[in-house]
């Protein structure tokens, strides 16, 4: 199995973690990932917010770049922020061919062009849908039986495009933490916003989303995230928001690939464990106990 | 009430509604027509308010927002912190009976406020010029270069100071670095040039 991969910026930068998990995982379950020769920045949000052509253009670029490298047609994107803004140009330029040609225009310049042959995919689509539990299932080295994890999915990955995942209620981490023999914690916070950039710009209301997420995962072992953006948002102000909120919020997130990949009998410091901002000791104990 | 100072509103639309540069506001009246476009069919249920995480700190609801947007009340919608309180999570785009791409109008609002440079939101735009600063200059985005363009920007010394102790911690596993320059030198100049150049065309 192979797949064009994207990493994005953060992968390189804050979530250092969520690349060198992803590729351990995909590596270890037999999967090849070709990276995007000089890939550039989707705009993430910064770009929409100060000019829509702009916010296309960039993610086009990419998908041009991998319509010239590829004899296969899927790029993996682990962060969900470039997830969506590759994706939208996907959507837009397939059904608008004006902007597809505005598009080409811009690409033009630097002698790209884009066909639309590319399909983008989230991470958690290709481990839930290509790879699926049953293969996971297959590999898993240590049973975390006893362990309560929260599933979270965050907005980009979800919405506004339901592609593999119903786009509030979602479910389909369920069976792949299953898979680990772990217990789903159940709650109702795994579709809701982070708060995005809201943490850099206007703290006190990103502070307020999170605390809300916090409070729901009371009871889960940990919450395992799909992207570089909520990550950060959860694991890196449980000292102040609990300040804040008068109680003990502090709980350990991580990636869904470092989830997998300890199940896998892979050392966490493969996986980067030692980056990650909020591992409890506790967590710690019982990952290494499990067996 | 609502309904009369609506219909007083939409009486006086094609009264010029332009706001001159003096209050820091946008001139150009049409601006605001792709936007009502996008929102033209809104049957103001609130189902976007309902939906929005961030609606208890907005000052206008997103149904009123829509509506202020119909009436082209620039004023109000330029003296509200509504749309700059969308952190893009699309439930509202997602839920909305009549289809509308409201999380866009909320991004195109944002645009007019960064083209602008509106003062009352010059702490996002500045977060999000410097980002794309970092991007048209390095092809990728540094977070540490951008982090600073930003503060510098900010002129404001109370701000880094929130973020010194995170900083640190991210220094500390490398997961931030202060080498310049970006170790990858993708130029989008021309990209940039040709965007430029097609939005001023518009």
């Amino acid at each position: 199995m192979r797949y064009l991969y994207y990493p994005g910026c953060s992968l390189e930068g804050t979530a250092l973690e969520y690349n060198l998990s992803t590729r351990k995982v995909m590596q270890h379950m037999g999967v090849e990932l070709v990276e995007i020769e000089d890939w550039t920045c989707c705009g993430a949000t910064a770009a929409e917010a100060t000019s829509h052509l702009l916010s296309l253009a960039l993610p086009a670029r990419n998908l041009a770049i991998a319509e010239r490298m590829a004899d296969v047609k899927d790029i993996l994107v682990p962060c969900s922020a470039c997830y969506l803004n590759l994706k939208k140009v996907e959507e837009k330029t397939g059904k608008d061919q004006r902007m597809m040609d505005t598009l080409n225009s811009i690409l033009a310049e630097d002698q790209l062009q884009l066909q639309g042959t590319i399909r983008v995919r989230h991470l958690l689509d290709i481990i839930v849908n290509d790879l699926g539990a049953v293969k996971i299932q297959s590999l898993i080295k240590k049973f975390f039986s006893g362990l309560a994890i929260a599933p979270y999915y965050g907005c980009q990955c979800l919405r506004p495009y339901a592609v593999f995942d119903d786009p509030e209620k979602p479910r389909s981490m369920e069976p792949i933490i299953e898979a680990t023999g772990a217990r789903v914690h159940q709650w109702d916070m795994a579709s809701k916003c982070c708060g995005a950039s809201h943490m850099n710009t206007k703290a006190e209301v990103g502070i307020e989303l999170v605390a809300n997420i916090l409070k729901g995962a009371k009871g889960a072992d940990a919450v395992v995230t799909v992207c570089p953006m909520c990550q950060m948002n959860l694991e890196a102000h449980q000292r102040k928001i609990s300040r804040v909120h008068h109680e003990d919020l502090n709980t350990t997130i991580l990636y869904l690939p470092q989830f997998l990949g300890l199940a896998f009998g892979i050392l966490e410091k493969e996986l980067g464990l030692n980056l990650n901002l909020s591992i409890s000791k506790s967590f710690q104990k019982k990952i290494r106990k499990a067996a | 009430m609502i309904g009369l100072v609506v219909f007083r509103k939409e009486c006086s639309m094609d009264i010029a509604t332009d706001l001159d540069r003096d209050n820091g506001l946008v001139s150009d009246s049409d601006k605001l027509a792709p936007i009502q476009e996008m929102v033209r069919s809104c049957i103001q249920c609130g189902t976007c308010t309902g939906s929005c995480p961030n609606e208890f700190a907005m000052d206008h609801t997103p149904r009123q927002l829509w509506r202020l947007v119909l009436m082209g009340e620039k004023e109000e919608i330029f003296h509200s912190k509504t749309f700059s309180l969308c952190s893009d999570c699309y439930t509202c785009t997602l839920r909305c009976p009549r289809g509308l791409p409201l999380t866009e109008a909320m991004d195109a609002l944002k645009q007019i406020a960064s083209e602008e440079n509106l003062a009352k939101y010059r702490q996002s735009t500045l977060f999000y010029k410097n980002f794309i600063r970092s991007v048209r200059q390095h092809g990728r985005v540094s977070e540490m270069e951008f982090m600073t363009y930003y503060f510098a920007a900010l002129k404001n010394p109370m701000v880094p100071l929130r973020f010194a102790s995170l900083g640190m911690k991210l220094m500390a596993k490398r997961k931030i670095s202060i080498q310049w320059p970006w170790r990858t030198q993708l130029s989008l100049k021309n990209m940039f040039q040709k965007v430029n150049e097609l939005e001023s065309h518009k």
